[in-house]
Parts: C-alpha cells; sequence; structure tokens
C-alpha cells in the first residue's frame, strides 16, 4: 500500500476538526471519530499532525486509535463490509458468515481488497438482534443470513 | 477532629487524615501490604495508582469484595485485615495469573534479585504456575541506554507514568486491547526513532526486567582482562553515596573511599574522579557564565539569558528535542564525563605515553543517558570516544559482587592524583541545586575579586521541582533558576521561552532529586527518602572537604598552567566544550 501522504486540504480538515472540539486534548476520542468520518481512516501522519495541533504525546494518540476497535490505520474499502460478531448474532453463526466473506474476498479481519472496493471487519452488536446474524454495507444492513447469500450482497457491489 | 478519620488495622485502632488511602494508614503504623502497580515518589507530586495489578487486596469487614488498598481511601470505622488467608490466598492467584504470562528465565534476567514479582512470588511461597495459555511475544527494543523486553511486561504503567507525568517525554503510552495490550511507543516504533531522552527514569521505575540499562560489564571486564589496554575509571559524585545501598548499608552511607579499593581490586590501573573534571567545568562554565553575564550588564543585546548547565545528558537531549529554538542558550561546556574523557585522552595520556587506542576509559554513573552520551560521534577522535565505557551504580555493584569482594569491610583508600583530587564544590554536582551552588562559588570570587566567607548558598538547595534564588554578588543580584525532573524544566523553560521571568543562570537535572535520583542508582522502589538521604550524604561530603571552592584545586590550576591555558581559551574550547544539535523532527505533540 502507498504512503499516505499529508496534504494541506488533510491538514485543513484536521485544524476545523480540532478547533470544533475546542483544541482539547480531553476531546481527543471526539476529534478522531471527526477526522476519521472525514478521511476515512487515521494513518500515522494523521495521528501525529493531531497530536501536535492539541499539544499531547502521538504516542498516547496511538493508544487510544489502537485500543478502539472502531478506529483504524488501513483505508476502508469504498464498499465497508461489516460482520457483527455479538452475542445474538454469534450465536446464530456470524463467524461462519465472516469466513465466507473472507472466503469468497480473498482478504482477513482488517483488510482491504487490492482494487480498493471492499474492507472487512467485525463489530459487537448493531441493535438488530432480531435480525441475526446481521452484516452491514456501509450504511445498508442484510439481515438473517446465510453463508449462500454472501455471493449475491458481493455480486450486488461488484460493479455499483 | 472532623478531617480525622478513625479505622481498626489488624486489631490496631488508629487515626489518619481522610482522604488517607489503607495502603497509606497501615503503613503509618509499620504494617507492610504489598504492592506492584503502585508507585509513588513523595514530595514529588509523581504515583502511580492504576489499582489494577490487584496485588495489595485487602479484606474489609462489610465489603463483600476484596478491595485494592492503594486505591481505596479510609472510611469512619473500618475494619481492614490485611494479611487474612482470603487475601493471601487472592494475591497468589493474582501473583499467580501475573507469572502464566511471564518468562520464567529469572535466572539470567537483569533484575533478577532485585524484581519485584520475584519477590512477591517468594513471598507467596508459589511453587508452581497453575495457568498456562497462550504468552506475548515482542521484540526486544535496544536503544543506546535502554533495554525494552515487553515479554516481560506486566502492565502496571509505572514507567508510562514517570515518562508523561514526571519527565512530560510522552514517549511511553499503553497501546492495543485485551490480551495484545502492552506499553509501547507510538506505532510501536523503535525508542531510537521517538523524542525517548533516554533519561531512564522508566528503568528505575519498572518493577520487573521489562526495562533495563545496556549491560556494558562484560565490555568492561574484557577490557580488564586484556594486559595491553591501560584501564582507568573515574566516578560521577552521586555514585559514592549510593553504592553502599547494593551491599546493604544505609542509604546516605558515604563510601567513597570503599569504592575506590574495590575500584583497585577490580584491576583498574588508576582510579580517578569525575569530580576532578567537575572542578574543571566549573573554571568553564563559570567563565562563560560570567562572560556572558558581565557583557549583558554592560548593556551587549547579542548576548542570551539564562545560562543553562549542560551537565546532564538527558536534559542535553530534552532540550535538542523539545526547545530547538533554545540551542545556543545552554553551556557549551561539556559534561564532566566527557570533560574527564578528553583530558584523561590528551594531556594525561601524552605524559604517561600511551597511546590512545590502548588507553580504555571507563565511567560509573548514576546514570542510564551516560551510556548514550559517550557514543556520541561529536565526542570521537577517528571514531575512539573519550569515554569507552559507562556503567551505572548498580553494573560496578554486580561487578564488585562478581569478584566476591567483601565490599562493607573494605579499607579506606584514596583516588589517583592528579585527574582524581577535587573539592568540596564538585560533590554537590550530584544534588540539585548542586552545579548551581558550586559555579556560584566560583563566579562570586572571580565577579567581585572578593573571598567569599561562608561558601554554602542554603537558598539554591532543596528539593522542590522549581526554585527561584537571588544571590548578591556584592550589589549585583543575579537571579537563578533551578528544576529536577523534566517536567519542572518544561515549565522553567516554558517561562523562559515566554519572557515571563528573566534569569541570569538556570541549572537542569533530569531526574528528581539530580543525580542521586538518576536512573543507574540502585532501585529505590518509590522510597524517595533513600533519595533524599543520598542528597544530604553530598552535602555532608562537601562540608568535610579542605577545599571547597573549583577554582582553588591545585591541580586544576597546574593543568591549565601546564597545558589548557585560560578557561574558555583556544584549547580548551577545542577539548573542553561541545555543540548542540536540532533533534526536534521526532518530536509531535510536545
Amino acid at each position: 500500500m502507498c504512503k499516505f501522504e499529508l496534504n494541506d486540504t488533510h491538514k485543513q480538515t484536521i485544524i476545523d476538526v480540532c478547533e470544533a472540539n475546542g483544541n482539547s486534548a480531553a476531546n481527543i476520542i471526539h476529534v478522531l471519530h471527526g477526522v476519521q468520518g472525514k478521511l476515512g481512516y487515521l494513518p500515522a501522519e494523521v495521528q501525529e499532525f493531531v497530536a501536535m495541533q492539541l499539544h499531547m504525546p502521538v504516542a498516547k494518540v496511538y493508544g487510544i486509535v489502537s485500543f478502539y476497535s472502531f478506529f483504524t490505520m488501513t483505508p476502508k474499502g469504498k464498499y465497508p463490509i461489516d460482520v457483527c460478531l455479538g452475542t445474538a448474532c454469534h450465536v446464530r453463526g456470524s463467524d461462519k458468515i465472516l469466513d465466507e466473506f473472507k472466503r469468497q474476498l480473498g482478504i482477513g479481519e482488517g483488510q482491504t481488497t487490492a482494487d480498493g472496493r471492499f474492507s472487512l471487519n467485525t463489530l459487537r452488536c448493531v441493535g438488530a438482534c432480531g435480525l441475526a446474524p446481521v452484516v452491514t454495507v456501509g450504511e445498508k444492513v442484510y439481515g438473517r443470513l446465510t453463508t449462500s447469500q454472501v455471493a449475491g450482497i458481493i455480486a450486488e457491489y461488484a460493479n455499483a | 477532629m472532623e478531617n480525622m478519620i478513625a479505622l481498626t488495622i489488624d486489631d490496631h485502632i488508629l487515626q489518619v487524615p481522610k482522604g488517607t488511602t489503607i495502603l497509606e494508614a497501615a503503613k503509618s503504623i509499620g504494617i507492610e501490604i504489598p504492592t506492584l502497580c503502585h508507585y509513588k515518589l513523595e514530595g514529588q507530586g509523581i504515583e502511580n495508582k492504576p489499582g489494577s495489578c490487584r496485588v495489595c487486596v485487602v479484606e474489609v469487614e462489610g465489603y463483600k469484595n476484596l478491595v485494592p488498598s492503594c486505591y481505596t481511601q479510609v472510611s469512619e470505622g473500618m475494619v481492614v485485615h490485611t494479611h487474612t488467608m482470603r487475601v493471601i490466598m487472592a494475591r497468589r492467584t493474582v501473583v499467580d495469573l501475573l507469572l502464566s504470562d511471564h518468562p520464567a528465565d529469572c535466572l539470567v534476567c537483569p533484575q533478577a534479585g532485585k524484581c519485584e514479582l520475584q519477590k512477591l512470588a517468594i513471598d507467596l511461597g508459589l511453587r508452581e504456575i497453575t495457568y498456562t495459555g497462550e504468552m506475548s511475544t515482542y521484540k526486544k527494543d535496544i536503544s543506546p541506554a535502554i533495554i525494552r523486553d515487553m515479554n516481560k511486561c506486566i502492565m502496571c504503567r509505572r514507567c508510562e507514568t514517570v515518562c508523561n507525568e514526571m519527565q512530560t517525554v510522552g514517549v511511553l503510552s499503553g497501546i492495543n486491547r485485551g490480551f495484545e495490550a502492552v506499553v509501547g511507543t507510538a506505532f510501536e516504533k523503535k525508542l531510537v526513532d521517538t523524542p525517548c531522552v533516554m533519561c531512564g527514569q522508566c528503568v528505575q521505575a519498572c518493577p520487573v526486567g521489562a526495562l533495563s540499562e545496556v549491560d556494558n560489564t562484560r565490555d568492561v571486564m574484557k577490557a580488564l582482562n586484556n594486559p595491553k589496554k591501560t584501564v582507568i575509571v573515574q566516578t560521577a559524585p552521586a555514585v559514592r553515596v549510593a553504592l553502599g545501598e547494593e551491599f546493604g548499608m544505609e542509604p546516605g552511607s558515604r563510601v567513597t573511599g570503599k569504592m575506590v579499593t574495590a575500584l583497585r581490586k577490580l584491576g583498574f590501573d588508576y582510579v580517578f574522579d569525575t569530580d576532578f573534571a567537575a572542578d574543571l567545568t566549573i573554571m568553564e562554565e563559570g567563565t562563560e557564565m560570567l562572560d556572558r553575564i558581565s557583557r549583558y550588564m554592560q548593556g551587549d543585546k547579542s548576548v542570551r539569558l539564562p545560562i543553562m548547565t549542560s551537565c546532564c545528558p538527558g536534559w542535553v537531549n530534552f532540550f535538542e528535542t523539545y526547545y530547538p529554538d533554545m540551542l545556543d542558550v545552554p553551556s557549551t561546556a561539556k559534561s564532566p564525563m566527557m570533560m574527564f574523557g578528553a583530558i584523561a585522552k590528551t594531556y594525561w595520556a601524552e605524559k604517561l605515553g600511551i597511546n590512545r587506542e590502548d588507553l580504555v576509559v571507563v565511567s560509573i554513573m548514576p546514570c542510564v543517558a551516560k551510556k548514550y552520551e559517550c557514543q556520541r560521534d561529536e565526542f570521537k577522535v577517528n571514531g575512539n570516544s573519550d569515554v569507552d565505557y559507562s556503567l551505572t551504580t548498580r553494573e560496578l555493584a554486580d561487578m564488585i559482587k562478581y569478584l566476591g569482594i567483601k565490599f562493607d569491610t573494605l579499607a579506606d583508600s584514596n583516588f589517583d592524583r592528579p585527574l582524581g583530587e577535587s573539592t568540596g564544590a564538585a560533590v554537590i554536582f550530584g544534588a540539585t541545586g548542586g552545579v548551581i551552588e558550586a559555579a556560584t562559588r566560583t563566579a562570586y570570587e572571580l565577579y567581585t575579586k572578593k573571598n567569599l566567607g561562608k561558601v554554602e548558598f542554603k537558598e539554591l538547595r532543596g528539593l522542590t521541582g522549581v526554585r527561584e534564588a537571588t544571590v548578591d554578588f556584592d550589589g549585583t543580584p543575579i537571579h537563578i533558576g533551578i528544576a529536577h525532573g523534566l517536567g519542572n524544566a518544561r515549565k522553567l523553560l516554558d517561562k523562559v521561552r515566554s519572557g515571563e521571568e528573566v534569569f541570569h543562570a538556570i541549572e537542569i537535572m533530569a531526574c528528581p532529586g539530580g543525580c542521586v535520583g538518576g536512573a543507574g542508582q540502585p532501585y529505590h522502589h518509590g522510597d524517595f527518602t533513600k533519595v533524599e538521604k543520598r542528597l544530604n550524604a553530598l552535602y555532608e561530603e562537601d562540608a568535610s572537604m579542605p577545599v571547597r571552592k573549583s577554582h582553588e584545586n591545585p591541580y586544576i590550576k597546574q593543568l591549565y598552567e601546564e597545558f589548557l591555558g585560560e578557561p574558555c581559551g583556544h584549547k580548551a574550547h577545542e577539548l573542553l566544550h561541545t555543540h548542540y544539535f536540532d533533534k526536534s523532527d521526532k518530536n509531535y505533540g510536545l
């Protein structure tokens, strides 16, 4: 993967998000949330710039990014696939769904396909336990899934 | 009194101030509760108590669960039991679980015998590790001064607290989650690629072998065993008031004479004293200080004040990393250790007709950062450094033990001449405020041309983190600032940078208490009274010296007459002064 280059637009985006959060290190989680929302992910260069804006050690920023599974240091695909591994989904076999996505996309958890189209991640509960097992692609929710439906979902976005 | 709380601990009834923790209350009546993650430097405002290790749990009547005593505050009528069977069993389980993800290589661990986890396992009588499972595997990270072996990390986070809160260096942080959680650097970089200043306070704080200094004892033993080499040694002032602790002596025991004898027994050809070079530092730094202050007073606008001390390698790294706009403010004088090396490998070696390549200069330092300092390129001549190896106080103690020397029974002996002669001014270099006091003794006499009646400047002493004092130079007030611990240094420097306060001179030492609290000193395990006792011992040593002003050291005078010429003169500049580098490219955020 090519190295992320922090340009002036990125910097301005980060400055704006930091300002909106009072340039306060106490609001670091909100800042990272905002920045990831705008830039898609949080590569090292972005974390370093955030640290400089908030006058806090970059080690602490990385500590937070590496702790919360929501934050990612790798770019997500155009269509981010999230497989729910919450309790309800788990008991209804979401691990098999995850394996099927891995197999068909040829990537592991937290990775992105070479063409940048799909990324695969897991999360804990989207609040739709009645539909377990649940997968989200972007904002769209797919419920009561079986492994045989995985190919169809991928195909839906393959040429989109 | 309404702010006092009455409680019972192990059948003792006592009263303690509101807000006291059970741990502190128990300690006040001599009951020791074992701890692991808890680390407090009394009086320095530093405390790590995440309450996470659970080793200090105690039983409180009426409470369903055991509580961590380091974290739980006392309450009225509380009845505490610190050593019941239930408590002991719980502590055993806690330690057992910690050991389940800890390499059991105690036989060859640098912390063996000093490890707090090992001591707990012994005290609790663990005979087997019950739990087995996945083990952490991290790559060892070796910097010029510090080794991080995170397989041994128990996540107490003491290092993180001292790195961030005490030193404000911010290199270490808890990273990752769950089983992968560990104390690490940003993006898990190597220490050398971070703004680490190598002060080593993380090493001093680490209860296990996860953080240790680079071990140079083998290199030194090899040199001592090589008949072709002349091996000489210099000892920093703070070592002589701490070394005894490694042999069961009271903190603050002055063991200068025994140390010299031990060094001879180890086979060093000449036993010299860094204190000699400390006197030399005062000549150079004091002259520079007077020159800058005089020019400033005469209205020379090109002079930058304050002049700052430059003896401490952690501090030098700190300003090179965090204050690159102030690189021309600190004195250009090398540290005493490097001045010693420069003189030993020129003046002294020439006198004795020893080739530079055949001379090995070893330093015994209370410091971890000195290992890095002697490797800096600017101190090398054709790749040969002025100081070949720097050992910590602990490493010296280890070597004395390897040779089976009964340290406490040794007779006293004296340093060799000429590089072993020093004054009281030099010995207080090891205490916060000591370097500037030594400089003041000399600068006062040179500036006022008057004899200083009383050499002690009590206003410069003490353990307050940031101190200020004004010394009267016969009608000229000289404003002095002192800070120890890099967080305190930052407070003082920010005032200077913003112009909020104007100082003529500033002394900074990276470690709390100065070198007496250095990272290479015997582990104090968070008992800061030990550091205070060492500090007091240095002032006693000073008071016992016949000569107490650096410029009155006869061998220093001789050195200038025979070899160097004038202080801050051409030759002195070449050999005794250095320059600094902008290292701010590694710093993000601070």
